[in-house]
């Protein structure tokens, strides 16, 4: 085999041209998903995994919006649906339902917690200037679960406050 | 060749830790004329001083030399083995671990306090010494420079000296702390070239010290040596100007040598290294025995046997080869839960390197306190997780404070009460199922139960109406800012501490428990686990969640006879169990989950017993046996009640493993609830419990 053609083939930096994957220079990340018909998002680096939705094992005498506690891998990680915690539309568990694993570390100790939502929609990248104050017109969801609203094409965006949400079975 | 002292300096500061407790274990129990203990300690101090001196750790050289010539002083029977000689060297012990401890840390050491006590062993090693000087003089009064001498000393090493790690140098350096040393190198013996052996010795010397040292304290710079060389030490009372003369043109050269060696460059370059072996050691270090290691060695030889068996079986599988099939996974089974255990138990170190602290402890305080006091000490060869031992020392350190102080009563007052002047305090440690247990027991006065009960009635802790069982009026005690000392003493009384002690117990997944008897003495016992990480379970199904049950809470599993079965007091259901009516509790009624059975007749109940109150549990179903690992609920979500962690089973799936004492107190709790809700009527009551 021609090794000239095979180092050819291979792109030079700068060359990828990957259609239909865009890769961000400035700005943050971040995962959108649906809780019935709204869109929300949070920071991409703080998801640990996306995992399709398993039955956990019961926590007694817990809120009712803490559905239990799974297996990750020998991690035990809690289970918190967002609909019943936030009161949007209907906790029921379809194929599409999924929990999304999200992990953030404050000072000292680090937390993982999975959140039930419908589905997981998009990737949206955003500047900081482009993410707006909420207003704080008393939704289902408490302010300082929200760090702001992202305009998507006609759609917004609620984007959740990770550490919030992180401390979330306190509240 | 040159090696890097620094790689010894941790084990040297580990040994010379181990040694000041040696002394200080021996020191405690030294009588007189008790040559074993003596030289015991002897030997510790000089190990400490040899080591110190070949790292050029100076301070503690000085200090431990002056320790070692009283104790060399007491050896030789030339000092009564005195209580204030004794309180001194105890000091001077703790001095040297601040020392030790400072090296350890790197941070310099200015205590005032070591100084004051070179300063207290100096004056009492002159006393004797002008004691016995005065005797010397008599026999030789022309002697006027009191006890400087000359010795005329010489050394013919054996030729493999060197090779047994031995430096003369060293040797030297240490004579030259004795006096002024000149010397002389015979070089006659070396041979030709060719027959040269490079690492063989071949030089001998003779020196000449000038010193107020005695003939022993030169012998003993050679002691490691003497075996391996001639060595003759000669008393030369010569002029002292001869003297001179014949000395100076060597004496420069040795003084440029001591000067060199304590040069500061030594030292910083020293603590350097130290520096960046430090993070390493952070991480702490166990000492296992050889025999451990061996038994894990052929664990795991085993284990490859099977492995290979296994896996030779597995290459051309049939349906016939079924059978050693299975035993080899019996084998492998075998073999994965014997290097378990073994694993297990390179962490497991006696428990007397915390019991070995309280002996000095209880010596200080009964001075303090002026209280005499004997400490028994009981199964210190205990053996628990290093994890445990390490977190359990203050608890336990508090609670014997708390037995000297509070416990023992004061030396008129026993004697009032017809009791030994001298009290009693036992520690003792022992194994039961999978606990470990540590007692304390004392025979001083006993819990005051009234003091107790009015003293939490003054701090609002408790309501008048209530009535408190003996425990529970005990388990007051651990209430934050408790205390019934009626004045604060400094050695307890603040009323921090027991609340931090159960706290810390708690933490540790243990438990600790009171009994008194007034004018008796009090017992507090201390359960701790064996080991924190794993688990032997009972795996029980309720509705369609598994829960674990420890296996050592439980007493019995049983099929519930619908005539044993009793209601009494209202909603209270007891079963009899032969003399005992032990309550049930639905386990799907405390938890609000579903289950498949709610019906009490022909229930299953798993009777389990913690706190000294047995239950019984009601399970739909009773599964395997096996060890869990158990895994923190706390790490991702929080406490919760009537569970005490998690972990995985085999099928990947997350069990909860029950808290079996937890579960006890929220069955009481809702019982009391309930009783609150009848008692509605009765406002002033309620709220009594919480």
């Amino acid at each position: 085999m021609d090794i000239q053609a095979l180092a050819a083939e291979i792109p030079m930096e700068g060359e990828y041209n990957l259609e239909g994957i865009d890769f961000i220079s400035s700005g943050k990340q971040f995962l959108a998903f649906i809780l019935a018909q709204e869109q929300y998002a949070v920071d991409i680096l703080c998801v640990e995994e996306i995992r399709s939705w398993e039955n956990p094992t019961k926590i007694p005498n817990a809120p009712s919006y803490v559905k239990g506690v799974i297996n990750m891998r020998g991690i035990i990680v809690p289970i918190i649906d967002l609909r019943l915690k936030f009161g949007i539309g209907d906790a029921n568990y379809s194929e599409t339902t999924v929990v999304i694993v999200l992990t953030v570390e404050n000072e000292d100790k680090s937390r993982t917690i999975g959140f039930v939502v419908d589905a997981v929609s998009d990737v949206l990248n955003s500047e900081d200037d482009e993410v707006k104050n909420a207003p704080d017109f008393g939704g289902c969801v408490p302010q300082k679960y929200i760090d702001g609203l992202i305009n998507v094409g006609d759609n917004v965006v609620t984007l959740l406050n990770v550490q919030a949400l992180q401390a979330i079975e306190a509240h | 060749m040159s090696i890097d002292l620094s790689q010894f300096i941790p084990s040297f500061l580990e040994e010379s830790l181990e040694g000041l407790e040696l002394m200080e274990t021996s020191l405690l129990n030294l009588q007189q004329g008790d040559d074993d203990s003596i030289n015991a300690i002897f030997r510790a101090a000089h190990s400490i001083k040899g080591g110190a001196g070949t790292f050029g750790f100076n301070e503690v050289t000085e200090f431990t030399h002056l320790v070692e010539t009283l104790l060399d002083e007491m050896r030789d029977g030339r000092r009564e083995i005195a209580q204030p000689d004794i309180e001194l060297l105890l000091v001077s012990v703790d001095c040297l671990r601040i020392l030790i401890e400072a090296i350890r840390d790197e941070e310099a050491c200015n205590n005032s306090n070591i100084l004051a006590t070179a300063k207290r062993l100096e004056l009492a090693l002159d006393n004797s010494n002008s004691e016995s000087r005065c005797k010397l003089s008599n026999e030789t009064s022309d002697q006027q420079n009191n006890a400087l001498s000359t010795w005329l000393i010489t050394f013919i090493p054996e030729p493999h000296l060197v090779q047994t790690g031995n430096d003369p140098l060293l040797l030297f350096n240490a004579l030259s702390e004795l006096g002024e040393v000149s010397l002389e190198a015979h070089s006659k013996d070396i041979p030709s070239l060719l027959e040269l052996d490079a690492e063989a010795l071949y030089l001998s010397w003779s020196l000449a010290i000038k010193t107020s040292a005695n003939e022993d304290d030169i012998k003993e710079v050679f002691e490691w040596v003497e075996d391996e060389c001639q060595l003759t030490i000669t008393k030369k009372p010569i002029d002292i100007q001869d003297e001179k003369s014949l000395v100076a043109p060597l004496h420069d050269e040795m003084t440029e040598l001591t000067l060199a060696k304590q040069k500061p460059s030594t030292a910083v370059s020293v603590t350097q290294e130290k520096k960046s072996q430090k993070a390493k050691n952070d991480s702490g270090s166990i000492r296992v025995g050889v025999d451990k290691v061996d038994s894990l060695i052929n664990l795991v030889g085993e284990l490859v046997i099977t492995q290979s068996m296994l896996s030779e079986l597995g290459n051309d599988f049939e349906m016939s080869k079924l059978a050693r099939l299975t035993t080899g996974l019996e084998q492998l089974l075998q073999n994965t839960k014997e290097l378990q255990e073994s694993v297990m138990r390179i962490r497991m170190l006696p428990i007397s390197f915390v019991f070995n602290r309280f002996p000095r402890l209880v010596h200080d305080l009964s001075k303090k306190t002026g209280k005499e006091i004997t400490l028994v000490i009981d199964g210190e060869q205990t053996e628990l997780d290093k994890t445990v031992m390490e977190q359990i020392g203050d608890p336990l350190v508090h609670l014997v404070r708390n037995a000297v102080d509070h416990g023992i009563e004061s030396k008129a007052v026993r004697l009032a009460n017809g009791k030994a002047e001298k009290g009693t305090i036992t520690l003792a440690a022992y194994h039961q199922g999978g606990n470990i247990v540590i007692e304390i027991n004392d025979d001083g006065g006993g819990i005051n139960r009234q003091a107790v009960f009015e003293k939490a009635l003054e701090k609002g802790i408790v309501d008048a109406n209530t009535t408190l069982s003996e425990s529970q009026v005990f388990d007051l005690i651990f209430e934050p800012g408790f205390s019934t000392a009626k004045e604060l003493s400094d050695i307890s009384g603040r009323g921090v501490g027991m609340d931090v002690v159960k706290k810390n117990i708690q933490s540790l997944g243990g438990r600790i428990q009171i009994e008194s008897e007034p004018g008796k003495g009090s017992q507090f016992k201390v359960y701790l686990p064996l080991t924190l990480a794993i688990l032997d379970g009972q795996l029980v199904k309720v509705g369609s969640e598994v829960y674990i049950i420890p296996l050592v809470t439980i007493v019995e599993s049983l099929q519930v006879k619908e005539q044993l079965v009793n209601r009494v007091s209202g909603d209270m259901v007891l079963y009899r169990l032969r003399e005992d009516n032990v309550p049930i509790i639905p386990i799907y009624n405390l938890f609000n989950i579903p289950a498949e059975n709610k019906e009490i007749s022909n229930a299953l109940l798993v009777v389990v017993e913690a706190d000294g109150q047995k239950v019984g549990l009601m399970v739909d179903d009773l599964l395997a046996q096996q060890q869990v690992v158990v895994k923190s609920l706390n790490e991702n979500y929080q406490q919760v009640d009537g569970i005490s962690g998690a972990t995985i089973l085999g099928d990947g799936s997350v069990a909860m493993i029950l808290d079996i004492p937890g579960m006890i107190q929220m069955a009481l709790k809702k019982s009391q609830r309930a009783q609150q809700v009848k008692l509605a009527n009765k406002p002033q009551l309620a709220g009594v419990s919480s």
